[in-house]
């Protein structure tokens, strides 16, 4: 089997992973980090969205071979005061999509540290939650360093 | 001392009369409005783990040597199989075994609709399964499909016999009266579309299967596989820790739980089935297609004197015909009521329950009519709702119902009608509009639940029931708390495992707060008593004068004071044990519950495009236990509401039933930019006949008002009547074209 390097939340993994395979799976079931969560597998609800070199990106449409820049995945954000803000604002319901949703955030403050309802609005679209926390996510966010 | 008793069980609109053993409920309510900790705000539980990536779903479980599987579905709506041959799946790489119709419950011979499961094929990957289940040689004979609901009803073809109601003489009023409006409303089939697919993972432990699997329902899965498999049921261990999302639809084991179990029988491995989001929007279950024709007769003072209807409902190929009819039934005081409900026998797939089955799709049709005959009558529909206030469930009384309050709350933003109509400019037309809603959701017996209390003071709370993100968990810990008179975080939920916990029922119908609730504080006053009695034997007090609050025990005059870590030092590492049990619901009553929601909405008369601009929802669901979790749970109902009010809609292809919409891209769901402003609030008055808490359930009622009172929105800002889910551009333009035609006398003339 093929071997990849992939660098997840600043730690270095060498691990062997056929060609075909997404980095959500790898993250998953190779690399053993099931945080990022698949509930398309094809790229339009962004439960397993992750962060190469800052940038949110679906890792289930996400070939792992084609990655080479850091990884970051809601393992490597868990101290992230978005975790507490999302936690004080109820802003989960199920928790399956949640953690997409803080990744896609956490890029969203690192680029725009005091975010409008319209910027977060537009930037989380991408973030579907069928149990409907839309309004607590907006509000951890807004409120995410208070 | 249990109970022996013979009573009628609700569960989703579905009635049963049923012996239960049920426990005492001794214990009085607790005083009105916010306690300690029940009735107030409080962080969920679980959050930080669900936040953090850490909560381990179904979807999560990887176990040595677990096996992947793939499942081949039906092409045809109707079809049998002539042969199949496994012999070339089985010759793939990487596969372990294969299951032909009839080796597994669900594995049908004669699928009845497009996506049915067939056969099923276990890899070490599920890419090595996919590409053997392609391999497998089917020859079909294709059967006749009926796939027109109208055709079914014709050919009087149900999944279930048709239900008829009657009280008083429907035909003989509707002639008195002196307005009559009739209407037929439709409503598209939608689909739960939960985040984490139906799944389950099988492992066989010497003669115990372990299933880990994504349900609202451990012991109506662990009775089902149990009485499948031939085993007892103490040999079927069903965990379910973390759950992402079921809304109705993951009530049962479903095939793919027999699919794995089987699976990984014969292979001697752990198996995975998992379904993919396109099996999801195909074969999970859906909210069903219905025709509602709908009459209404009134006197011109508003009084309604007669109401009628015919509702289809388009189930599937299997499946139950939901309560369409019950909010006419049921929501207002008239004499004569008629109405006729089918479940249509189709060849598309199975509806399951979804969040208030029926009583979603019957209020849209039933507070549209009401709303249209108010413009009729020029009456404010307020006031029309108010004059037809039911104040019996047809002859029986209600528990508790405080409609009337929700009415009071939501006045201040009726009375925004004109500031919100003044904002109309250019081709954007603004209006208000409302709808009640009426469900059930009271729970009954049995559940049960233990509690533990150590050494250190802190208690575990015992129970095997499922929190699949309604947040239960948190109430259960509140409960227990306010009980024990301990702060909240002394209190830990251990659920989800029915190998490790009582019986307790499922998560679906609003029972579960009302269900398992009651069971808690049992469990906790059990212990308490205990605590009570170890402390005045210490203490050489009489054991009334003691009581537990903020973690401290004190006697009435002062003299004792001790925090419990003190008093129960003496346990070590042995602990007191408390049990309770849900007691009987209120003989001889109805429980439901009732709410108002008031919506804002702008639209655009041009291309008919539709926003909903804020939603006001004011709700009677007795004692609330979470005041957060509570609006949490009625924003996400509101928001689903939104997306089955204004864009989501199964499409298939009406010659072949093939599901169209199998992607999240072609099934439109609301994104956090589609979200309104949301104003949320509760009577908060406990139901004094309903168990020793006087809660009621929240998951459901959110989501029945919401797409009437969108409709009504809509015709107060344009005068024009929407007849049909979902309000798509097209359904928009052609309403406001027919109202052009339509001379109004009183309606607003924004067209």
């Amino acid at each position: 089997m093929p071997e990849l390097s992939l660098t997840v939340n600043e730690h270095r993994y060498e691990v062997e992973a056929p060609i075909e395979m997404s980095l959500a799976h790898v993250l998953r079931e190779v690399v053993g980090l099931t945080g990022t969560k698949i509930a398309c597998n094809e790229g339009h609800c962004g439960a397993c969205t992750v962060q190469v070199d800052g940038m949110p990106t679906l890792s289930c449409i996400t070939l792992a071979h084609t990655v080479s820049g850091e990884i970051t995945t809601i393992e490597g954000l868990r101290d992230h005061p978005l975790i507490d803000a999302f936690v004080r604002a109820d802003a989960v319901q199920c928790g399956f999509c949640t953690p997409g949703q803080v990744v896609s955030a956490a890029a969203l403050v690192a680029a725009n540290p005091s975010p409008t309802i319209d910027d977060i609005r537009h930037t989380m679209a991408g973030n579907i939650c069928r149990c409907g926390t839309y309004p607590r996510i907006e509000e951890a966010i807004l409120h995410w360093r208070d | 001392m249990a109970r022996l008793i013979r009573t009628e069980k609700e569960v989703e609109g579905r009635f049963e009369e049923v012996w239960l053993v049920v426990e005492e409920d001794p214990l009085t309510q607790w005083p009105d409005g916010p306690l300690s900790v029940v009735g107030r705000d409080a962080l969920r539980q679980d959050a930080l783990e669900r936040v953090r990536g850490e909560a381990r779903f179904t979807a999560d479980i990887q176990l040595p040597g677990m096996l992947h599987t793939a499942v081949l579905r039906s092409p045809h709506a109707h079809a049998r199989v002539k042969k199949i041959d496994l012999a070339p799946a089985l010759a793939l790489p990487g596969v372990h075994a294969a299951l032909a119709p009839g080796d597994a419950k669900g594995l049908e011979g004669e699928p009845g609709y497009c996506g049915a499961a067939v056969a099923a094929v276990a890899a070490d990957t599920f890419g090595q399964a996919r590409r053997a289940v392609a391999a497998i040689a089917v020859e079909w004979e294709v059967l006749e499909a009926v796939l027109d609901p109208h055709e079914a009803v014709r050919r009087e073809q149900f999944t279930m016999p048709s239900s008829t109601y009657e009280r008083g003489d429907f035909a003989k009023a509707l002639e008195s009266a002196d307005v009559v409006i009739e209407s037929t409303y439709r409503t598209s089939v939608v689909l739960h579309n939960s985040m984490e697919t139906h799944q389950s993972v099988c492992e066989w432990v010497g003669d115990t299967l372990n299933v880990y699997i994504s349900t609202q329902y451990i012991w109506g899965v662990r009775s089902a596989v149990a009485a499948e498999l031939g085993i007892p049921g103490d040999k079927v261990r069903v965990v379910c820790e973390y759950m992402g999302g079921g809304f109705g639809s993951k009530n049962d084991p479903g095939e793919y739980t027999f699919v794995a179990a089987e699976l990984a029988k014969r292979t001697g491995r752990p198996v995975r089935c998992a379904l993919t989001r396109r099996e999801e929007n195909t074969a999970a279950g859906n909210r069903n297609l219905t025709i509602q024709k709908l009459t209404v007769g009134a006197r011109s003072d508003g009084t309604i004197i007669a109401l009628g209807g015919e509702f289809i409902n388009g189930v599937g190929w299997s499946g139950w015909s939901a309560m369409t009819d019950g909010p006419m039934q049921m929501l207002y005081a008239c004499d004569n009521v008629r109405t006729v409900r089918h479940g249509a026998k189709i060849n598309m797939p199975p509806m399951k329950a979804f969040r208030a089955p029926g009583f979603v799709e019957g209020t849209f049709g039933l507070e549209c009519l009401i709303d249209e005959l108010a413009v009729k009558l020029e009456l404010d529909p307020l006031e029309l709702r108010r004059k037809n206030y039911a104040n019996a469930n047809d002859d029986t009384p209600y528990s508790s119902k405080n409609l009337m309050e929700c009415y009071d709350l939501a006045r201040k933003h009726w009375d925004r009608r004109d500031e919100v109509r003044a904002r109309s400019t250019g081709t954007w037309k603004h209006g208000v509009g409302m709808a009640s809603q009426i469900w059930f959701g009271g729970g009954g017996p049995p559940s049960y639940a233990w509690t533990r209390v150590s050494s250190d003071g802190r208690v575990t709370v015992v129970t095997a029931m499922q929190d699949i993100g309604t947040g239960t968990r948190t109430a259960m810990a509140q409960i227990a708390a306010e009980e024990l008179g301990v702060s909240l975080d002394r209190v830990t939920v251990v659920l989800g495992d029915s190998a490790r916990g009582p019986y307790a029922t499922l998560s679906a119908g609003s029972s579960t707060t009302p269900s398992v609730g009651p069971a808690v504080r049992a469990a906790a006053a059990d212990a308490k008593r205990q605590i009570i009695e170890i402390a005045a034997q210490r203490y050489d007090v009489e054991e009334h004068v003691l009581d537990i609050k903020d973690d401290v025990l004190t006697s009435a005059d002062g003299n004792v004071s001790t925090t419990l870590e003190q008093l129960l030092e003496i346990l070590e590492n042995s602990q007191i044990l408390g049990k309770g049990g849900r007691g009987p619901n209120p003989a001889g009553m109805s429980v439901l519950t009732f709410g108002v929601q008031v919506v804002e909405v702008a639209v655009d008369v041009e291309t008919g495009e539709v926003r909903v601009e804020r939603v006001a929802a004011a709700h009677d669901v007795g004692r609330i236990i979470n005041s957060l979790g509570a609006r949490s749970q009625v924003e996400g109902g509101i928001i689903q509401g939104i997306g089955h009010t204004l864009f989501e809609q199964r499409l298939h292809d009406p010659e072949t039933g093939r599901i169209l919409t199998t992607s999240l891209d072609a099934y439109r769901m609301p994104t956090i930019a589609d979200i309104p402003e949301i104003v949320c609030e509760f009577v908060d008055k406990p139901d004094a006949h309903l168990t020793n808490l006087g809660s009621k359930g929240l998951g459901e009622p959110p989501i029945v008002p919401l797409a009437a009172a969108v409709a009504n929105a809509i015709r107060d800002a344009t005068g024009a009547d929407v007849h049909e889910l979902p309000i798509t551009r097209e359904e928009m333009l052609r309403a406001l074209e027919a109202a052009k035609k339509k001379e109004r006398r009183g309606a607003p003339a924004a067209v």
